[in-house]
């Protein structure tokens, strides 16, 4: 699957895009987030609170909750400052 | 009649007027939001807006086709752009066409309303002390209030 950071959290991860394959016990967003924290300090910083955290899955808006599988793309941003 | 643009390069608001009057209305309204000048931020150098290619111009499009839902629209045009902009250029353009005119006022403060708190942008300011990505501000949620 295709994950994708954009604004500060891409400058934490260090990468506005990468492929993982989705790991087994990972259903939801917010326990890919969880395992995505484990990849590197950078990413650790960047998910860290996910209340400050927006989602899009296939570029729409999801939620924590938001069960996911290994086709599809997953987007993490802050709070959109666009206008 | 839409038109949806992403673009590093300026619009051109004659351009885009002749558009929205080719429709036939009555009355177009436009909107432009600008950098900020620097008499009144002297630290600004810039901004650079970062968005999320597809996810962008499918937000729009679902904000746009809810104005149509809500006020008769004969042409609706939003143009925003990316990249590194000074002062005082362009950053948004939002244009609406009706036969009368608080259609076209109310949808095009409904259709940046909701692009400001939907669409994915990003701005990261630039001044003389540093760079900062800019957070996202409580009015602009309580905006979106009044349409709900």
């Amino acid at each position: 699957m295709k994950i994708l950071y954009f604004a500060w959290m891409r400058e934490h991860t260090g990468c506005s895009t990468e492929e993982i394959r989705l790991p087994e016990n990972v259903a939801n967003i917010s326990e890919l987030a969880r395992y995505l924290r484990g990849r590197s300090a950078g990413h650790e910083a960047a998910l860290r609170n996910l209340k400050t955290v927006r989602v899009a899955i296939n570029r729409k808006y999801a939620n924590l909750e938001s069960p996911i599988t290994d086709s599809d793309e997953i987007a993490f941003f802050p709070p959109v400052t666009g206008g | 009649m839409q038109k949806i643009l992403i673009s590093e390069a300026d619009f051109d608001i004659k351009a885009e007027y002749a558009a929205l009057k080719k429709t036939g209305v009555g009355a177009v309204v436009m909107f432009a939001g600008i950098v900020r000048d620097t008499a009144k931020d002297p630290q600004l150098v810039a901004m650079t807006l970062e968005h999320y290619p597809g996810m962008t111009e499918q937000e729009i499009d679902n904000i746009i086709k809810q104005a149509e839902a809500r006020w008769p629209l004969q042409g609706v045009r939003v143009i925003h752009r990316v990249g590194r902009l000074l002062p005082e250029e362009n950053i948004v353009f939002v244009g609406t066409a009706s036969a009368h005119r608080a259609p076209a006022f109310e949808s095009a403060a409904f259709i940046m309303d909701y692009l400001k708190t939907n669409a994915p942008f990003w701005k990261k300011e630039e001044s003389k002390t540093g760079s900062v990505w800019v957070d996202a501000r409580q009015v602009d949620e309580t905006a979106l209030k009044k349409w709900q």
